[in-house]
């Protein structure tokens, strides 16, 4: 899923300065699942600016809707109702809901709630990890199933670099060494003297952001 | 000889090769370069030039380089992947080859975490190995990365880091494997100071006959004070101190430990001369060029093959 999580509310109250009116749209989907977007947290954003800007002594009136998902225009048009009566939409789905927004409402300002972070899951009770970076040219057959251009701090194709230590990234000692990961995994599957030693070819990253903004057409699914 | 490089040359000819390198200024004064260079002369056959080493801005390793061989000196040219792209990496290759470069160093680079400027971006479009990849392609068929052909191809012999000390352990040899099938023609390794492993990472070389195809030149940094070797053990990534390196430091008593740190420095270099397979040494006298002639002298390296 997509991880997020919301901005300071020094940062938002700055966004929302000019507004009034504004409504506060949450997101049903992933960044409600990592407790950053969903209907709890928009509730709980909603008091605190409140709050702020009553002390400010300029009270906000704010709408608070969560919807199914922000990425998708069927779900964004459920506000269409309600919408034209407020300022600004504050949204706090991940981008890409914010960007839906924009241009679903052209007159009314998207702003983001949320700093959105990376594709990846969750380890444990309030720690999430990212674990893929959407490539678009999948390598995880060859690495052991660990993604070394998302796990290895310098997206080595054929790592481990000079500063892997004890299992860790000289960048960070709390984040694991992708190819520590790697080699260890490979030894587990009885591939690692098959496959190490093969020489990773260069990328091609025509399939990732480098290629430009990336769109799939499935010709079976359109009508 | 594949290759125009001094440095081929002495280490085909079974000379026992020594090498130094120099941090380049942060600024654009050429001349910090020529004292630096003028304090190894006649004791080096070749210096590197880091290329932004720990990601701190510096003036660039092939710019430093030509200020080198305007002096006479066989330099080395290091780059780094973590600041080009293949297009930018392709065109400094043939630049420095223009420039009469011979060797070139193959590197990821520190992380840009480590350095002066942490807010930017890193590119790592490729990594050491295929750098190695590309500059035996350019050399042996006239190629670029995309196949086409090159008019005049560059000729570098080709180095690349090795570190014998970062984990895991197990994929040390096997890594420097790999480097020798992409095309290196020798190695530098990290500063050794765990003579013990060392010695393990270099019988695993020795055992496949690596140091056949790969010249080894075994990396030493002489130890300025114990405040050094404790910060060397504790602060930086990929780094082996053994606490009886730093036992000796602190019993050498206050103010001899510079000169202990030399004392062991040369001590290693007649080591590592007897030791199989090790070509040559590489000193890395952080921001202490001045005491490597006189290392070089004491472990009976000298003197240096003209040429």
């Amino acid at each position: 899923m997509i991880i997020g999580h919301r901005k300071p509310l020094e940062e938002i109250l700055q966004m929302v300065e000019p507004f009034d009116k504004i409504a506060l749209i949450g997101c049903k989907g992933c960044v409600a699942v990592c407790a950053a977007g969903g209907e709890k947290e928009v509730g709980i954003l909603a008091s605190a600016l409140r709050l702020a800007r009553k002390k400010d002594g300029r009270e906000i009136e704010i709408k608070e809707v969560t919807l199914e998902r922000q990425c998708d225009p069927e779900y964004i048009e459920e506000i269409e109702g309600f919408v034209h009566d407020y300022q600004a939409v504050l949204s706090i789905a991940c981008g890409v809901g914010v960007q839906y927004m924009a241009e679903r409402y052209k007159e009314i300002p998207a702003l983001p709630g949320l700093n959105t972070d990376f594709m990846g899951g969750s380890e444990e009770q309030g720690v999430w990890v990212e674990k893929c970076q959407g490539c678009g040219n999948c390598v995880l057959h060859l690495t052991g199933g660990i993604c070394p251009i998302t796990r290895c701090s310098k997206s080595l194709l054929n790592g481990p670099c000079g500063g892997s230590s004890g299992g860790m990234c000289e960048i960070n000692p709390e984040i694991a060494c992708g190819w520590q990961l790697i080699v260890d995994r490979l030894e587990s599957l009885g591939l690692l003297e098959k496959v190490y030693e093969q020489i990773m070819p260069y990328k091609d990253w025509t399939t990732s952001r480098d290629g430009g903004p990336r769109k799939i057409v499935r010709e079976d699914m359109r009508e | 000889m594949k290759t125009a490089s001094r440095l081929e040359k002495i280490l085909e000819s079974g000379t026992f090769a020594v090498t130094s390198e120099c941090g380049p200024p942060r600024g654009a004064d050429p001349q910090v370069i020529r004292e630096k260079g003028e304090l190894l002369k006649g004791s080096v056959d070749a210096i590197n030039v880091t290329d932004n080493q720990t990601s701190v801005v510096r003036m660039s390793s092939i710019a430093a380089c030509v200020i080198l061989k305007e002096m006479g000196f066989e330099p080395i040219v290091q780059m780094t992947t973590r600041d080009r792209n293949r297009i930018a990496l392709q065109s400094d290759l043939l630049g420095a080859a223009a420039l009469g470069m011979n060797n070139l160093l193959c590197l990821s680079g520190d992380h840009q975490s480590f350095g002066d400027h942490p807010t930017s971006k890193n590119v790592y479009d490729i990594d050491s190995i295929q750098l190695i990849q590309t500059v035996h392609r350019m050399r042996e068929e006239g190629k670029f990365i995309n196949g086409e052909e090159i008019k005049t191809p560059p000729k570098f012999f080709i180095g690349a880091a090795a570190n014998p000390f970062a984990d895991p352990f197990a994929i040390r040899v096997p890594r420097l494997a790999k480097k020798a099938a992409a095309g290196v023609d020798f190695v530098q390794t990290q500063c050794i100071y765990n003579m013990d492993k060392f010695r393990e990472w270099m019988k695993g070389i020795v055992d496949r006959g690596l140091h056949e195809k790969v010249k080894i030149l075994a990396g030493v940094t002489p130890m300025k004070s114990v405040g050094m070797a404790r910060y060397m053990k504790k602060s930086v990534p990929g780094m082996d101190v053994p606490d009886e390196i730093i036992q000796r430091l602190k019993d050498a008593g206050k103010g001899n430990a510079a000169k202990e740190g030399v004392k062991m420095c040369v001590e290693q270099m007649q080591e590592l001369r007897e030791m199989e397979g090790v070509a040559g040494v590489h000193i890395m006298a952080i921001e202490w060029e001045e005491k490597v002639p006189e290392m070089v002298k004491d472990a009976g390296l000298l003197p240096r093959p003209e040429g």
